[in-house]
C-alpha cells in the first residue's frame, strides 16, 4: 500500500514539476493521473508514459517538454517496494523538483538550474517571470502633464524619431486608443423584437397566455460578433526603428480587443500571440525578445508567408479574419513567392491591409520588388509611422463593416517582370 | 467476432480495436483505455483524415453498444444539439384540448411532456437505456465559444435540465469521444475535463498496415509503394497533407483500376485522390511525382 502512496506522491510532484516548466496542468488532471495509476501497469515504463500524457497534457506544444521532463524525472524505476522512499525524497527526482511544501517559488537560483539544463530557455522564462509577476506601474511620471499641443505634436512625429521619453509616452496614448473592429455576422440567433426568423420556443410559450392563440410571434435576429484581427510584423533589420513600437502597439490592440493573432517574421515566422497575452507591457515585450530568433535579420516575407499559409492560415483566419501586415516591404527573397502567397491569402482573408511605415513620408514610392509583387493583392496600403496614422487605422477598422470589398479580380499566378513598372 | 470483450489492459483495448480493423498504437489505446475506466471524455485532435471519428466507430462497435454522434457546426445550439419541442403537434393538442373543455392546468401540462418531446443527440446520449452509449461530438472546434460553454456543464455533471419537465440526470454516462481538427485552439476550462491525444500521421510501417488491414485485396508491393510514396508526400511543402483517408482512397483508386504496382502515368492520373488543392496538384505533377515514384518503386 505504501507503494501505491509513494507512487502518487511521485506522480503529484511530477505533475507540479511540469506546472513549473510552463506546462497547464492542473490539480484535478494530476489527480487523474493518480487514479489512472491504479489502472495501470506501472512497471511498464511505456504504459506510464503514455498515462501521464493523456492525462497531464492538453496541448500538442506541450509534447516536448513533458517528453523530456519524463524521461529525467522518471530516469531510474524507483525502488518503492522497500519503502525507502518514504520521505518523499526520492534521489532523482529531488534535484529537479524541491519538496520544500510546495513554495518553489521564491528561491528562484539553486535548484533551477539542474532544470534549466533540461529545460533551457522555457524555464529561464518562467522564472523570471515569477520574479516581476509582482506590480509595476512606472508611467504617471508627468505623462499625463504635457499639453495639448505637445501631444499634437508628437501625434504626427515619425516613430523613428522619437527620443526615450516620448516613445513612454506615445505608449500611454495608444493604450488609450479604442480599438474595435467590424462586426461580422454569425451563425447563432438571439432573441430580438424585431429580429427577421421567428421564435417557435417563445412563440409557442406566449401563446399559452392568450388561450393558444400566437398573437404576438416572438423573433430572433442573428447574432454579430467582431472579427478576428491577426497581425503580421516584420521585426528584420531594416524595421528596426519601428519594429518595437509596433509590438507595443500590437500590445495595445490585444489589450483593448477581444480577439488578436500576432506573429511576427524576419526570415521565419513565430506566432507571438501567447507571448503577449501578459499583464505587464514590459514583461511581454521581454517574452518576445527572448522567444524570437530572427530579430533585426534579414527578410524573407514570401517564405513567412508561405508558413503562415500552410500552418497557421486554417487555425486563425476563420470567419472572415482582417489580416494586417506591417512591413516596409524590403524582401530578399523570390518576388514571385511573395505574389503567390500574397495572392492566397488575400483569398482566405476577409480584409488584407498592409501597413507600412514608409508611406509616411511623401515622397515614398512602393518601388521595391517585395512591394511591386505584393500591391496587386492588397485591399488597403495604409502607413503606420505616427500615432496619427494608427489613429486613422483604428477608424478605418471600426468601418469595415458586413459586405464585400470590391476586388478587383486577379490571375492566380502573378507574370510581370520584376523591372516592369509601367503599369 | 462477435465475442464479447472484457477489457482489463491497455493490450486489451489494443487488441480489440485491432479486430475491428483498426490499427493503434499503444499510446492512443492507452488514452482510450483510461477513458472508459476513469471513466473520462477523450479529446482527440489531429490533422484532418488521420482517424479520429474512427475511433469512436470503433469503440461502440467494440463494446458492442450505440454510437450517438453530434456534428458540430458554428451556432450549434440547444434547439439542436438537445431538445425541441414539436412545436405544429403542440398547437393541433391545444385545439384538441380546447374541443375537449380541459382545464388550463392540465393543458400546459399535457402540451409540455415528453409526447411532444424530440430528442436530440445530447438527449438521447443522457437518457440512453441499457449500456452506456458511445457519445461523439465530432470537429468540436466548429462549433462556437458558446456551444464549448455550454458542454462544459453537459460532461462534468451528464445532466440536462429541461425548465419544463425537470431535470434529466444519466443512469449510464455515456462515453465520450470528442475530436477537433484544431482549426482553432479550444479552452482550456474544457480540455482540462478531458483525457487528450494528438494523433499524428501513422508512420511507414502503421501505414501499411493500415492499408493491408482496411482493403484485404490488396497486394503486399502495392501496399508497400503507396505507403512510401504518401510518407515521401508528406515531407513536401504542401498546403494541405494527405492524410490515412485519402492514402486509402488512393489505393481503392488504383485497386479499381487493376493496378499492380504504381506507375507515373497512373500516379498523375490519380493524384487527384491525395492531394485536393490545385497548387498542390500542379507542383507535385510538375516538379515532384517523377521522384516521388522512384523512391515509392525503388529496391523492394
Amino acid at each position: 500500500m505504501t507503494a501505491t502512496v509513494n507512487f502518487a506522491q511521485r506522480a503529484l510532484t511530477f505533475a507540479r514539476l511540469l506546472r513549473r516548466a510552463g506546462v497547464k496542468t492542473t490539480t484535478g488532471q494530476a489527480m487523474d493521473f493518480v487514479r489512472a495509476i491504479e489502472h495501470i501497469d506501472i512497471g511498464s515504463r511505456t504504459e506510464l508514459r503514455e498515462a501521464a500524457r493523456a492525462c497531464l497534457i492538453t496541448h500538442k506544444d506541450d509534447i516536448p517538454v513533458f517528453e523530456q521532463l519524463f524521461d529525467a524525472f522518471w530516469r531510474a524505476k524507483p525502488e518503492y517496494a522497500d519503502g525507502s522512499l518514504q520521505s518523499g525524497q526520492p534521489e532523482d527526482a529531488i534535484r529537479l523538483a524541491p519538496e520544500d511544501g510546495d513554495e518553489g517559488e521564491d528561491e528562484g537560483d539553486g535548484d533551477g538550474r539542474t532544470l534549466e539544463g533540461i529545460q533551457g530557455r522555457r524555464l529561464g522564462l518562467v522564472e523570471s517571470l515569477e520574479e516581476t509577476e509582482g506590480e509595476e506601474s512606472e508611467e504617471g511620471d508627468g505623462s499625463e502633464v504635457f499639453s495639448y499641443s505637445a501631444a499634437e505634436v508628437l501625434r504626427q512625429k515619425d516613430f523613428a524619431d522619437l527620443t526615450e521619453e516620448e516613445l513612454q509616452q506615445t505608449r500611454h496614448l495608444m493604450e488609450q486608443l479604442t480599438w474595435q473592429i467590424g462586426q461580422r455576422r454569425s451563425r447563432r440567433k438571439v432573441a430580438s423584437p424585431k429580429g427577421r426568423f421567428i421564435d417557435p420556443r417563445r412563440t409557442m410559450r406566449r401563446s399559452l397566455q392568450t388561450g393558444g392563440v400566437p398573437l404576438t410571434i416572438a423573433r430572433r435576429q442573428t447574432k454579430t460578433k467582431p472579427r478576428q484581427l491577426v497581425v503580421i510584423c516584420d521585426v528584420s533589420g531594416s524595421m528596426d526603428r519601428y519594429s518595437r513600437i509596433l509590438l507595443q502597439f500590437i500590445y495595445a490592440v490585444e489589450n483593448g480587443m477581444a480577439k488578436v493573432e500576432a506573429f511576427v517574421f524576419g526570415t521565419r515566422l513565430t506566432r507571438i500571440t501567447r507571448l503577449l497575452k501578459h499583464r505587464s507591457i514590459d514583461e511581454a515585450m521581454e517574452r518576445v525578445a527572448r522567444e524570437v530568433q530572427d530579430w533585426s535579420g534579414g527578410t524573407r516575407i514570401g517564405q513567412s508567408l508561405q508558413t503562415f499559409n500552410t500552418q497557421w492560415a486554417r487555425r486563425v483566419l476563420r470567419n472572415g479574419a482582417v489580416v494586417l501586415i506591417i512591413s516596409d516591404g524590403w524582401d530578399r527573397g523570390d518576388p514571385e513567392l511573395l505574389g503567390r502567397e500574397m495572392a492566397r491569402l488575400q483569398r482566405s482573408s476577409y480584409r488584407l491591409i498592409w501597413l507600412n511605415p514608409l508611406l509616411g513620408s511623401p515622397r515614398y514610392e512602393p518601388l521595391t520588388r517585395g512591394m511591386q509583387a505584393a500591391l496587386p493583392y492588397i485591399d488597403d496600403f495604409m502607413p503606420v509611422h505616427n500615432l496619427a496614422s494608427l489613429e486613422a487605422l483604428a477608424k478605418h477598422l471600426c468601418t469595415i463593416d458586413d459586405c464585400r470589398p470590391v476586388r478587383r479580380q486577379h490571375p492566380v499566378l502573378p507574370a510581370p517582370a520584376p523591372g516592369n513598372r509601367a503599369a | 467476432m462477435t465475442t464479447t470483450i472484457t477489457i482489463n489492459s491497455v493490450d486489451d483495448v489494443q487488441q480489440a480495436m485491432a479486430q475491428h480493423r483498426y490499427v493503434c498504437e499503444k499510446s492512443l489505446a492507452t488514452a482510450v483505455y483510461l477513458g472508459l475506466k476513469l471513466p473520462k471524455p477523450l479529446l482527440l485532435e489531429g490533422e484532418a483524415g488521420v482517424g479520429k471519428t474512427e475511433v469512436a466507430k470503433v469503440l461502440s462497435a467494440m463494446l458492442e453498444t450505440d454510437l450517438i454522434r453530434l456534428q458540430c457546426y458554428e451556432g450549434l445550439d440547444v434547439s439542436h444539439a438537445v431538445y425541441e419541442w414539436n412545436y405544429p403537434r403542440q398547437m393541433l393538442a391545444i385545439r384538441l384540448l380546447e374541443d375537449h373543455q380541459v382545464g388550463w392546468d392540465v393543458a400546459m401540462h399535457e402540451i409540455f411532456s415528453e409526447e411532444f418531446l424530440i430528442e436530440r443527440p445530447l438527449l438521447q446520449a443522457i437518457r440512453h437505456q441499457g449500456k452506456p452509449p458511445v457519445l461523439l461530438i465530432d470537429e468540436i472546434d466548429r462549433a462556437d465559444e458558446e456551444f464549448e460553454a455550454f458542454l462544459l456543464e453537459l460532461l462534468s455533471d451528464f445532466q440536462i435540465t429541461i425548465p419544463e419537465i425537470g431535470t434529466i440526470r444519466a443512469k449510464h454516462p455515456p462515453y465520450v469521444i470528442i475530436t477537433s481538427n484544431r482549426t482553432r485552439e479550444l479552452h482550456d476550462a474544457l480540455k482540462r475535463r478531458c483525457l487528450y491525444h494528438w494523433i499524428d500521421y501513422p508512420s511507414l510501417e502503421k501505414e501499411f498496415q493500415i492499408l493491408k488491414v482496411k482493403l484485404p485485396g490488396i497486394s503486399e508491393r502495392l501496399a508497400l509503394q503507396v505507403a512510401r510514396f504518401i510518407q515521401a508526400l508528406r515531407r513536401e511543402d504542401l498546403y494541405k497533407l494527405p492524410g490515412v483517408a485519402e492514402t486509402l482512397d488512393w489505393a481503392a483508386a488504383l485497386l479499381a483500376l487493376n493496378q499492380q504496382e504504381l506507375s507515373l502515368e497512373i500516379a498523375s492520373a490519380t493524384l487527384g485522390a491525395i492531394l485536393k488543392h490545385q497548387e498542390d496538384v500542379q507542383f507535385v505533377r510538375k516538379r515532384k511525382l517523377e521522384e516521388l515514384v522512384s523512391t515509392a518503386v525503388a529496391e523492394d
